[in-house]
């Protein structure tokens, strides 16, 4: 179960980083939504990974740790905010600037590949 | 009183709220007033919280009665209640140079500005590590609406890389406190200082991950040598009260280095002790040397004064990277000065580019400008305070970080670099002086009345620098038990935890 877990936070993280790096805002968003999801589980597993555990003492005779499950709660109420709030500034940076590129602008060598690719395809 | 410590926090917040609601809502002159006094009535509280924690030791505040190091603490110690008290007072400056006509731009300015206030102040007073990171969220969304306050092309630019560097950097943090929670077991800043030196030899290596990731989380905040791009555009482009607030945004970042890399992972760490120590030396020389480049390479005051807000960050975190008493105390002092004085240069620069119409603030020859005299004499006091000229409290700043280097190897390194930057800052400075102030076309722009608001502003924040002076004695006095205490670990750790080593 931890290798296929950590396989999985690695994986997201991987492709979040991945895509953040990218120029167009929406793939960035994207990328910010998965390192979102890759830190919740990540904050998860930090209070080890445990089967039939309760969080709340007296409920069963394994207990897991309880304080991760909150943080990991706080996490997702803020990240999704924030994501909220990124989705909504990426359309206002699309009206203002006339492109969804992160520059505002996009780049000469980019626009010369894309009209290349439409004349060859 | 009990429950002093939680005021700076409490205050703000409330405050906003009520601003969003109906008596105050409707009209920006009963907001203006209403928001002033509240500044006033904080200033008050931290001046009180900073004399209590003085007089009768660190404050310890504990939410909802949970026993650390279980529930959520505030602690309020000599660092934490200046740093308050220095926010209180920067922030009162920028939100009357806003009352005076800024704050209309958009909607909302008051509000949000008191979100970020409490966002500030709650970074500065939490003892535990994740309730770091949520203010650090409150007061990052509070300037992601602040930033872009009023609108514009520029402001939407930036502030779309600030946002996602910024989104990055809350990753990192949360993928280091899970770090740090699975090894050490305690987000409890005193709890984790006690029980970072006695973790097993397998630990080590992840602890020292996590501890170098809060780094960089911290360094990406402080603009920080590889994570300082977004910096001078960001300021430069928002408006003038938002930047000179957004001088605290930095510090904030230079405080979590202090306080995470001085307490937990300090002298008393056992095998990770000062791990950040070969990384701060470098970073800190190259952010130092970069701003100095970018401030003589800089086209407008206000870019200037952005890359300057970098060479002070690097100034700081050389005398971090020292990682001695008499160094800390020289970066506290430091820092009430550098926070106070780069906030009035942001407001200069406003005042001086609404002056000059076309040319704004960009060094171009342009028409006179009407309070020549008055805005001539603010920007001479804050370009000898910045650059670190004798009578102000630059010069002593400067002289205290350059003395605390004293018997260290470094040595040959930290005096050349400090003063190398001053002189560029000298340099970009008297030029930007000549052409704005002595190079015109010789028409006056009179149709530009200034509002004696930003005057008293301005003014509030320039007397901070001979008063620094004046009164240096008590300062450093101040500053060297402050930094004693955040060196003793073992200090905080009786204070902050019923029974204390655990």
């Amino acid at each position: 179960m931890e290798a296929i877990y950590a396989f999985c936070v690695g994986v997201l993280t991987t492709c979040g980083f991945f895509l953040v790096l990218r120029g167009r805002t929406f793939t960035v968003v994207i990328g910010l939504t998965l390192l979102s999801y890759a830190v919740n589980l990540f904050l998860f597993a930090s209070g080890r990974l445990q089967l039939d555990g309760a969080a709340v003492l007296g409920q069963s005779a394994e207990y897991s740790d309880p304080l991760p499950q909150a943080l990991v709660l706080t996490a997702i109420v803020i990240g999704f905010a924030m994501t909220a709030f990124v989705v909504i500034l990426a359309m206002r940076s699309r009206a203002d600037q006339g492109n969804d590129h992160v520059d505002g602008q996009i780049p000469e060598r980019s626009k010369k590949l894309s009209t290349s690719n439409k004349r060859n395809g | 009183m009990q429950h002093l410590a939680i005021f700076p926090i409490l205050l703000p917040m409330l405050a906003a709220v009520f601003m969003l609601l109906p008596p105050l809502s409707g009209t920006i002159n009963r907001q203006r007033f209403f928001a002033v006094s509240v500044m006033l009535l904080l200033v008050i509280a931290s001046t009180l919280l900073l004399l209590t924690s003085h007089q009768e030791g660190t404050q310890i505040y504990v939410l909802g009665g949970w026993q650390p190091p279980f529930g959520i603490t505030l602690v309020a110690d000599r660092l934490s209640t200046m740093m308050v008290l220095l926010t209180s007072v920067l922030g009162l400056g920028a939100q009357l140079y806003a009352c005076a006509g800024d704050d209309n731009n958009g909607m909302y300015f008051h509000p949000l500005f008191m979100f970020q206030i409490m966002g500030i102040n709650g970074a500065f007073l939490t003892g535990d590590i994740f309730n770091l990171f949520v203010f650090f969220e409150v007061l990052l969304i509070a300037s992601y609406a602040l930033l872009i306050h009023g609108g514009g092309k520029q402001k939407t630019k930036v502030n779309v890389h600030y946002v996602i560097l910024n989104l990055v950097g809350s990753s990192i943090f949360l993928f280091a406190l899970g770090i740090l929670y699975g090894t050490i077991g305690s987000l409890n800043i005193a709890d984790m200082a006690s029980k970072v030196a006695l973790l097993d030899s397998d630990h080590q290596a992840l602890v020292k991950t996590g501890g170098l990731l809060l780094l960089v989380v911290f360094g990406l905040k402080a603009a920080l040598l590889p994570l300082h791009f977004w910096l001078p555009k960001t300021y430069a482009a928002a408006s003038a009260p938002v930047a000179a607030l957004f001088a605290i945004m930095t510090k904030v970042g230079v405080y979590s280095i202090l306080r995470i890399h001085t307490t937990i992972f300090g002298a008393d760490a056992g095998a990770l002790a000062n791990i950040a120590e070969p990384w701060l030396w470098p970073l800190a020389f190259l952010t130092l040397l970069m701003g100095a480049i970018g401030v003589l390479a800089s086209p407008s005051l206000r870019l200037t004064a952005a890359n300057l807000v970098i060479v002070s960050v690097g100034t700081l975190m050389l005398a971090i990277a020292m990682q001695r008493e008499a160094a800390t105390s020289a970066v506290l002092y430091y820092m009430i000065h550098t926070t106070l004085i780069t906030g009035a240069l942001f407001l200069i620069a406003d005042l001086i580019g609404k002056q000059r119409g076309k040319a704004e603030d960009r060094y171009v020859i342009a028409r006179n400008m009407h309070h020549e005299k008055t805005i001539g004499i603010a920007f001479f006091i804050a370009a000898l305070t910045v650059v670190g000229m004798p009578p102000l409290s630059g010069f002593v700043g400067k002289i205290l970080i350059l003395q605390a280097a004293e018997g260290m190897t470094e040595i040959a390194w930290v005096w050349p670099v400090v003063l190398l930057a001053g002189l560029a800052s000298l340099v970009a400075l008297s030029r930007a002086g000549t052409t704005i102030f002595w190079r015109s076309t010789g028409e006056v722009n009179d149709d530009v009345s200034i509002s004696p608001l930003k005057f008293i502003a301005v003014a509030l924040l320039l007397s901070a620098s001979p008063l620094l002076v004046i009164f240096g004695g008590a300062v450093t006095d101040f500053t060297d038990l402050a930094a004693a205490q955040l060196h003793s670990s073992t200090a905080l750790i009786e204070t902050a935890l019923p029974g204390g080593q655990q």
